[in-house]
């Protein structure tokens, strides 16, 4: 390789903000400011830099989060840290929707205009934002806002989040952070059963920290400092979520996320949170989410423990007869997969949780992971030693600032009991987790595409074959799974796989959880035996009258019928009907937005997220979205040309395109022309 | 297929082919048992010196029983599969793959383009006047060659070639998602700024006349390019002792650009600046 860096140099904020992920520079191939004798008489960096080339997306965040943007001479100090070529790295740089390659205020507001929250009136939200501050893009008032695909907030419909660029927030001590602990504890003493950290409308009761509380800082609080003589602070990292929106909440946010009103508890997106009978959801809500013991004290830990005394093939044989398929939308038999990684005598081999989660109205992982957070640490530590794994990636989607903190914790508490480490409950096993950030980009939720996204290249899906459980991660076997398939396996071993199989149906077996959003009265995560229909469903969560359309699955879905209630909540259900459960998305919509809109949303959503790599999704997801633009207020033969076409690309995308994307880009726009007869 | 001289005999398996029995040896593409066959499937992102991207799609083909159609390029035949290379499917996918193509960039010096249009009946401007496009102008920013992106397909042979394939030298890259991505060096700098090396094998590799020598560019410019009125000349660059093969192309006795074969077993078409842009000595009279 022969490398070229260019002239510019990173500002002491950029090179800190590098230098805290890799350590300082050793010497001036490394980009060290000052050039030592030794320098001059070896070359440093080479292939042990090289070998570090999965720390870019890491460090490509960490200049993102305390400048705001990444600049040219941040990157090529990266660049020669890690021994990448620039032109490779900005590749990397701009496939991500998160980061910028060009100045910008420290603080971005995310408002989201996809399916649930435009049910929700987020048009009028980016209606008065922009009378208010400007056009998304220009920066007014020390921020700038820009729309948003759906940022798996969809129960607060309309959601935004803030995000603030500046010094690292403290990840230790939350614990002792009094407003960052959820609900268990409190709602515990006070005997109610759905506990409130704030009022219904997305809190507007700010919490203020106690100044006691020394310095315990994560999200929102600004750093304690200590009065009079106090520096001014430096801007710390922060966040803040707010939903549902208004204007003006939104432009309070994005002044000053530190002090934004609280978020509610994760409980709040489960509306049975506390009900007898839930297996997955039911320490949502109820534990601390930051408390090791409070998990143990409500059976947590315990599959672990089963999990040893049955060894790994014990394990992959319950999870096989538990008939467990995969839930993060191709239901895959999960004991199949773990089975053909553990046989593979290649090594090492590698555990990843995809938690990238990012199909439009899908919060599920997002609610387990807020709210039972040691529950998937658990999850995956028994995946890793059933198929011989001793690194798990947990690649977390980029805008979960909040379970980010509580994973956090979480990974740090279980290294300190032991739960984690070299030696896992002096059982000789050694796993540790570690976590990978996404950046905005839903692609990166393909398998083959979230791995080249932590190896650090571009999140280009492979094409497959090679499966993962060949030549995934770093080219080993590697098995992934998606955050619910991998708690369902707690249950498993606590119960027994027989027992869990009595579940559900016979073809799919045990619980399923579902996200409702849209016009519905009690919007949220439900969890319900496999075998439910629509119907049940719907009534849980109280619908109105004036239904249009459900979308099952999410944008990669496809719309049915209000009448269709009877349709079975199953794998084998949904497809018999000609539909598909996908991620478990249950949205329900009135005629306030209209289907050619909706549409014309869908088709935005995959136009912008394609990765651009195969022609009939790159172009064809353009198209798509030109065709359904023209006929958004056309009827009968007036629109039959453009539906023509939009069936022969659709196809094309269906037949032709790489990975899922581009395959399931048009079935949302197919099932409402056929079946709900839009344009009709 | 690059030509490896000396190498195992390779076991052979059995598949059909649009109904005909066809033995291949093993690790062959469907491409391969195509061509052996001597069916024209027609390829832009597959290249003979090149681990193929397999990005275009315009090579599809159906194997029965599989959910969705595969690159012939790159799908390795299999015992026992049932391949159907001039389906209904097949060719409706591979014609509206060639209509999103022409409709987005300008496919005019890719070769047997307009050729594939026809005989598909390919209608690219079914999509209306306001279909969006690449929209890219030259980048004229060197003496030796010029990017024109608006001809660019996005088949990442330049980038391989560039990099990890050839030349180890990683001055471009994909930078950007999806319709908006587009090759580019870092910060999209000139390439005289860039890590760029003018070996210009990106140039030998590019499919659709996208990279192209600054010459040939400025003729097409002027309407005097005419390949009809070319001689091509294969012979030994002199500059130093790997001794690369050189194909000159000489237009009215002047050098106009310079290739490689492909088939060279050591170089594979690559070549270093001197043998690909110093000629101008040559033409010294
Ligand atoms: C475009 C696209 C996006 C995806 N996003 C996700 C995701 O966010 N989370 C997820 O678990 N699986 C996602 N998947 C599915 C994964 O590729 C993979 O099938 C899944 O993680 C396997 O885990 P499972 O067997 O536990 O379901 C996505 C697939 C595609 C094609
Ligand atoms: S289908 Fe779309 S997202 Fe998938 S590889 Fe092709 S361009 Fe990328
Ligand atoms: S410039 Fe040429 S070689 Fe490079 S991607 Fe575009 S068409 Fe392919
Ligand atoms: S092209 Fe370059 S490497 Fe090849 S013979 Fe000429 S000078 Fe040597
Ligand atoms: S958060 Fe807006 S649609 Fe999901
Ligand atoms: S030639 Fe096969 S996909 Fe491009």
């Amino acid at each position: 390789m022969d490398l070229h860096f260019g002239d510019s140099a990173p500002t002491d904020e950029e090179r800190a903000a590098v230098d805290s992920l890799l350590g300082p520079a050793t010497s001036a191939w490394e980009g060290a400011e000052n050039r030592s004798d030794a320098d001059l008489r070896w070359a440093r960096g080479g292939r042990e830099a090289r070998e570090r080339r999965d720390l870019l997306l890491p460090g490509l965040h960490a200049v993102n989060d305390r400048v705001g943007w990444i600049s040219e001479g941040a990157l090529a100090y990266l660049c020669r840290r890690l021994t990448v070529p620039p032109a490779e790295a900005y590749g990397v740089a701009t496939f991500y929707a998160m980061f910028a390659l060009k100045p910008r205020p420290a603080k971005v507001l995310h408002v989201c205009t996809d399916l649930a929250c435009a049910a929700k009136g987020s048009a009028q939200v980016c209606a008065d934002l922009e009378e208010r501050v400007g056009a998304p893009g220009a920066a007014a008032e020390g921020f700038a806002w820009q729309s948003s695909p759906c940022l798996g907030l969809c129960e607060r419909a309309p959601a935004a989040l803030v995000l603030q660029a500046g010094t690292p927030y403290d990840t230790v001590p939350a614990q002792r952070d009094p407003r960052l602990r959820d609900v268990g504890a409190s709602a515990r003493a006070t005997g109610q059963d759905r506990p409130d950290e704030g009022p219904d409308d997305g809190g507007t009761t700010p919490v203020r920290a106690d100044p006691a509380a020394n310095g315990a800082v994560v999200r929102p609080l600004r750093p304690v400092v200590d009065g009079a003589t106090a520096e001014p602070a430096p801007r710390r990292q922060a966040f803040a979520v707010v939903a549902p929106a208004t204007a003006d909440a939104l432009v309070d946010a994005a002044t000053a996320p530190e002090d934004a009103p609280d978020e509610p508890s994760a409980a709040l997106a489960v509306p049975q949170a506390g009900q007898e009978g839930l297996i997955l959801l039911r320490r949502v809500g109820v534990v601390d989410p930051y408390s090791i013991d409070d998990y143990r004290s409500h059976g947590g830990y315990t599959a672990l423990r089963t999990a040893f005394d049955i060894g790994p093939a014990g394990v992959i044989r319950e999870v096989t007869d538990a008939g467990l398929l995969g839930r993060g939308g191709a239901a895959f038999p999960t004991g199949r997969k773990w089975q053909a990684t553990a046989s593979q005598p290649d090594r090492p081999h590698y555990l990843v949780c995809n938690a990238d989660e990012s199909e439009p109205g899908t919060f599920k992982d997002r609610v387990i992971m807020e709210g039972d957070p040691f529950a998937l640490i658990e999850a995956m530590t028994i995946a890793g030693y059933a198929t011989g794994a001793h690194v798990g990636y947990l690649y977390l989607r980029g805008e979960y600032p909040r379970a980010l903190r509580r994973l956090e914790n979480a990974l740090t508490q279980a290294r300190l009991r032991g739960f984690l480490g070299d030696d896992v409950l002096g059982q000789g096993y050694a796993f540790d987790i570690e976590i990978r950030r996404g950046a905005g980009a839903y692609i990166c939720g393909e398998e083959t595409a979230l791995f080249n996204s932590i190896e650090g290249f571009r999140g280009e899906p492979r094409s497959k074959p090679p499966f993962p459980v060949e030549k995934g991660l770093f080219g080993k076997p590697t098995a992934a799974n998606n955050v619910e398939t991998l708690i369902n396996v707690l249950p498993i071993l606590t119960m027994g796989a027989e027992a869990y199989a009595a579940i559900g149906t016979e073809n799919s077996t045990g619980p399923k959880l579902f996200c409702v959003s849209g016009n519905v009265e009690r919007p949220g995560i439900y969890e319900l035996p496999f075998g439910a229909t629509l119907g049940d469903l719907l009534d849980l969560a109280g619908t109105p009258t004036d239904i249009r359309a459900i979308l099952l699955g999410g944008a990669a879905g496809g719309f049915v019928r209000p009448d269709e209630r009877d349709i079975p909540l199953t794998f084998e259900g949904t497809r018999a009907a000609g539909t598909t459960l996908g991620s478990g998305v249950i949205l329900v919509m009135d005629d306030t937005v209209g289907l050619p809109r909706t549409l014309l949303r869908i088709a935005e959503f995959f136009r912008d997220e394609s990765c651009g790599q195969c022609v009939p999704c790159r172009v064809g997801t353009v198209r798509q979205e030109e065709a359904l633009h023209r006929i958004k207020d056309r009827t009968g033969a007036e629109a039959s040309n453009d539906i023509a076409l939009l069936r022969e690309v659709g196809q094309t995308m269906r037949d032709a395109s790489i990975c899922g994307l581009g395959q399931t880009a048009w079935n949302a726009v197919e099932s409402a022309i056929d079946r709900l007869g839009a344009y009709k | 297929m690059t030509a490896i001289p000396l190498q195992l005999p390779r076991r052979l398996l059995e598949f059909t082919l649009d109904g005909e029995p066809t033995r291949v040896p093993e690790g062959a593409t469907i491409l391969d048992a195509c061509r052996a066959a001597g069916k024209d499937i027609p390829t832009l992102c597959e290249g003979d010196t090149l681990t193929p991207k397999n990005a275009c799609r315009v090579c599809v083909v159906e194997v029965e029983g599989a959910r969705t159609l595969a690159p012939a390029c790159s799908r390795r035949a299999e015992a026992g599969m049932k391949v159907l290379t001039d389906s209904e499917r097949a060719r409706t996918s591979r014609k509206v793959v060639l209509e999103l193509l022409a409709s987005s960039t300008d496919l005019s010096t890719t070769p047997r383009a307009a050729e594939w249009i026809k005989e598909y009946e390919a209608k690219p401007d079914r999509f209306g006047p306001d279909a969006a496009r690449v929209n890219e102008t030259p980048k004229i920013d060197n003496d030796l060659y010029v990017r024109d992106l608006d001809k660019c397909i996005l088949c990442y042979k330049c980038v391989d070639a560039c990099g990890e394939q050839w030349q180890n030298t990683f001055a471009i890259s994909v930078a950007g998602r999806g319709f908006d991505a587009r090759i580019s060096t870092e910060h999209a700098v000139a390439l005289p700024e860039s890590a760029c090396v003018y070996c210009g094998n990106c140039i030998e590799v590019c499919p659709t006349g996208a990279l192209s020598f600054k010459s040939e560019f400025d003729m097409r410019e002027a309407g005097t390019w005419d390949e009809s009125a070319q001689t091509e000349t294969t012979t030994i660059c002199a500059y130093c002792g790997v001794g690369c093969n050189l194909t000159l192309h000489v237009q009215e006795n002047e050098i106009v650009k310079v290739t490689s074969p492909h088939d060279n077993p050591v170089t594979h078409g690559n070549l270093c600046i001197k043998g690909r842009f110093g000629y101008q000595h040559a033409q010294q009279r």
